[in-house]
């Protein structure tokens, strides 16, 4: 095994590198961070990112760029750091990525560029996002973005939804100078990344500097429009003259469990929970008008085992609740969340009960929720996801005294936008059809991309239906041709 | 930032806005509601539209000081800026020739219903309208519902205007008097809401009612909004907000409704405590959008 090219700034052999252990992430210490919303990861030194980036393989087959969503050359920008050159590093992830400090933090790189690292194979990927994370602060902290200068096309797209999906169509068709305006629902920019993702996670001055550049671009962001009820797609190109359109509105409407006692008080679906923390900022009540449930030394539960329960439970410890658990009725080798979120979450104290699962809340006969009555799981024959299948276990049912509890379990499809757009076609669930080249829906001029098209998935995963969405309106805007 | 153009107290407490939102305007149909933030600190809250001027791209909404952030709505002025107005949310009214309408309001709830019996009364229906109010001073939107009504009847509670008692007295009378009745739409407090539905149900009237429950985001996101409606979970922002009255489950609302009353007395108790120089203060930081 040489992969190592004769031209590469590292001094170090194949052999040598391979023994470099992976630096790990500097992080608030659990028992600290448990109590603050301040980010739970500090981000490398460049020292230690140039420490990092020595370790990179340097390989001829570049397997992480190829199992990246958005196709950012790893390879490439990690040998700019390995260079010293960290400005240079950040401008190549940027030929593909609108959001590498985002991406940076919230990508579950294990599934994507780390999880087919050469490395990998016989110690720890090389840190990928770790690195990108590093390049994005490291430039944010220089002010050192160069505004792409780009005559204009005469094109204007609009855009739904400021989410990861839209950001990243605007942000590419700005750059090929078509004229671009996004629509967001709430008051605030960002979609998930502000309503949903807490900022132990993800900042929100992080988000908001990606906004400011955007803006610097050239991008238009219009706030308090809900896209389908205040205006139509077919308004939108037929009155206000847009040439193509891109709906990336998300997952939409939060899923229950149709279990008794669902109506309790203190029963939130994550998105209410999350939105209340992240967006209203319920937490700093009285400063801040909107209330939530006071959770300091009462006992909270997530039933669900993703990354938006994971946010939810751990914002629950921070808000300080006593005790707080995740209910999964998987094991945890199922669970979808990212692998440093539920390392995370143990280090805190989570108490994750898995192979269990509610089957009724429970109440003071007031309204108000006392605890769960849960049934253990053991795993059966695969399902259609290819997991095994939770089964109850006879006479295992026990409760757990609780006074908040979130429903983390999924979404459905948001129908406002395929209601209100004739011709718009959509899948048996409700999603959006488009095809997964291009992202064209039925209807001529008209893209979609991210939740909204798939169900829910992952930043990354949206920000790829964005890259591609880009292409291919910039193809249609250009040729016509559909 | 949404601009008021012209604020006037109608009743005590209660203010009629007329709030420049030309693409809520222009889309507005009876039935719809906007979500308000008036700053930055401020909470998102629903509020039935009681009509719009489309040419202008104005609406018009009616606020009935409750809690701190109607009474810091209700300090607004002409000229003053409304920092999010986002609309128009939920499913419009059902709007047909259904035969003989009632339209029934109560409170700050006529204002709402306004809209809706103008247009039944456009679609060719009887409309019967009844105003509902504690007492005499909160009778709002007479003159208006006159006007779309052939019928208009009034209750107050204290008997302080037109006849003593409530909007159930005068709907029982036509129900026994044999007025045949297609269809009663209540807007109003929860308690009268669940009168009429209660009323109704035996007489197999349908009834639809308007609710207005705890909302955050009002495009279904949240479903913090949830009402129990036959049985099954329903969002009020997109599968509402008007529903069959004899449907919902109107103790779920109340006992939902109620979750976060004692924040709320905070709120409004701290606001009420700071006196009249923090009170101006106050309206100084909604009208610069919340920056203090």
């Amino acid at each position: 095994m040489t992969p190592v090219t004769k031209r590469s700034a590292n001094p170090l052999l194949a052999r040598e590198r391979i023994k470099l252990p992976r630096q790990s992430m500097p992080e608030q210490p659990a028992q600290i961070r448990a109590t603050n919303f301040t980010e739970v990861n500090l981000g490398y030194s460049p020292e230690l990112a140039w420490q990092e980036a020595l370790r990179c393989l340097e390989c001829a087959k570049p397997t992480c760029m190829q199992h990246c969503p958005v196709g950012v050359k790893v390879h490439e920008f990690v040998q700019l750091i390995v260079a010293g050159d960290f400005l240079g590093a950040a401008a190549k992830i940027r030929e593909d990525n609108v959001l590498p400090a985002v991406t940076g933090r919230v990508c579950p790189q294990e599934d994507h560029c780390e999880g087919y690292c050469l490395l990998a194979k016989k110690v720890p990927a090389l840190g990928i996002g770790y690195l990108e994370r590093f390049v994005a602060d490291y430039e944010q902290k220089m002010s050192a973005r160069s505004l792409p200068k780009v005559p204009p096309t005469g094109k204007k797209v609009a855009i739904v939804g400021s989410g990861p999906s839209g950001l990243t169509v605007a942000g590419d068709l700005v750059q090929k100078g078509h004229k671009v305006r996004v629509f967001e629902a709430l008051h605030e920019l960002g979609g998930v990344l502000v309503y949903g993702i807490p900022e132990f996670r993800l900042p929100k001055q992080i988000i908001r500097e990606q906004l400011d550049y955007m803006r610097a671009m050239g991008v238009e962001f219009e706030t308090d429009v809900v896209v389908g009820r205040t205006v139509t797609i077919d308004e939108l190109m037929e009155e206000e003259g847009y040439d193509a359109v891109f709906i990336g509105t998300g997952a939409g409407l939060p899923q229950f469990m149709n279990i008794p006692g669902e109506h309790l008080n203190g029963v939130y679906s994550a998105n209410e929970f999350l939105t209340r923390i992240n967006l209203m900022k319920a937490y700093q009540f009285p400063k801040y008008d909107e209330p939530m449930i006071d959770l300091h030394g009462k006992d909270a539960a997530v039933i669900g085992g993703g990354n938006t329960a994971l946010d939810a439970i751990r914002s629950a410890l921070r808000l300080g609740a006593r005790k707080a658990y995740v209910i999964y009725r998987r094991s945890e080798a199922e669970m979808p969340a990212r692998a440093e979120e539920a390392k995370h979450a143990r280090q805190e104290g989570i108490d994750f009960q898995w192979l269990t699962n509610p089957v009724e809340f429970l109440s003071d006969g007031k309204g108000w929720l006392t605890g769960v009555r849960c049934v253990r799981m053991r795993l059966g024959e695969p399902d259609a996801s290819s997991r095994r299948r939770p089964v109850p276990i006879e006479g295992s049912e026990f409760e757990l005294p609780l006074s908040v509890a979130v429903i983390a379990v999924g979404t459905s499809a948001n129908p406002m936008i395929q209601s209100t757009t004739p011709g718009l076609a959509t899948d048996k669930r409700g999603y959006i059809q488009a095809d997964p080249e291009k992202q064209r829906t039925s209807r001529k001029g008209v893209f979609a991309g991210g939740d909204i098209v798939t169900g829910s998935a992952t930043v990354i995963l949206a920000m790829g239906a964005g890259r591609r969405a880009a292409r291919s309106i910039h193809e249609y805007l250009t040729t016509g041709g559909w | 930032m949404f601009n008021i153009v012209h604020a006037e107290f109608i009743a005590p407490g209660i203010k009629k806005f007329t709030i420049e939102a030309p693409r809520i305007a222009r889309k507005q149909k009876p039935g719809q509601f906007v979500i308000l933030r008036i700053y930055a600190q401020g909470e998102r809250i629903p509020i039935t539209i009681a009509g719009s001027d489309p040419q202008n791209g104005t609406i018009t909404i009616v606020v009935q000081s409750a809690g701190k952030t109607t009474n810091l709505l209700n300090s607004l002025n002409s000229g003053d800026p409304i920092l999010d107005v986002v609309g128009p949310l939920g499913k419009p009214s059902e709007i047909a020739h259904f035969g003989t309408v009632v339209v029934v309001g109560g409170g700050v709830g006529t204002a709402m219903a306004y809209p809706t019996a103008a247009a039944l009364k456009q679609a060719g229906n009887r409309v019967i309208s009844m105003i509902g109010a504690r007492t005499k001073e909160l009778v709002i939107f007479e003159s208006e519902l006159r006007a779309v009504s052939d019928v208009l009847m009034i209750t107050t509670d204290d008997g302080s205007y037109a006849d003593k008692g409530f909007v159930t007295d005068k709907l029982r009378q036509l129900i026994q008097n044999g007025v045949p009745i297609n269809l009663v739409l209540a807007i109003g407090p929860v308690v009268m809401m669940k009168a009429v539905a209660d009323l109704t149900r035996s007489e197999r009237i349908r009834t639809v009612v308007s609710l207005n429950p705890i909302m955050i985001d009002g495009t279904g996101m949240c479903g913090g909004c949830r009402v129990l409606v036959d049985g099954k979970s329903q969002f009020a922002c997109v599968d509402g907000p008007e529903f069959d009255g004899h449907e919902v489950n109107f103790e779920v609302l109340t006992q939902r409704n109620s979750m976060y009353r004692s924040a709320e007395q905070r709120s409004m108790d701290e606001f009420q405590h700071r006196g009249e120089t923090q009170s101006v203060e106050d309206r100084d930081c909604v009208i610069a959008g919340g920056v203090k």
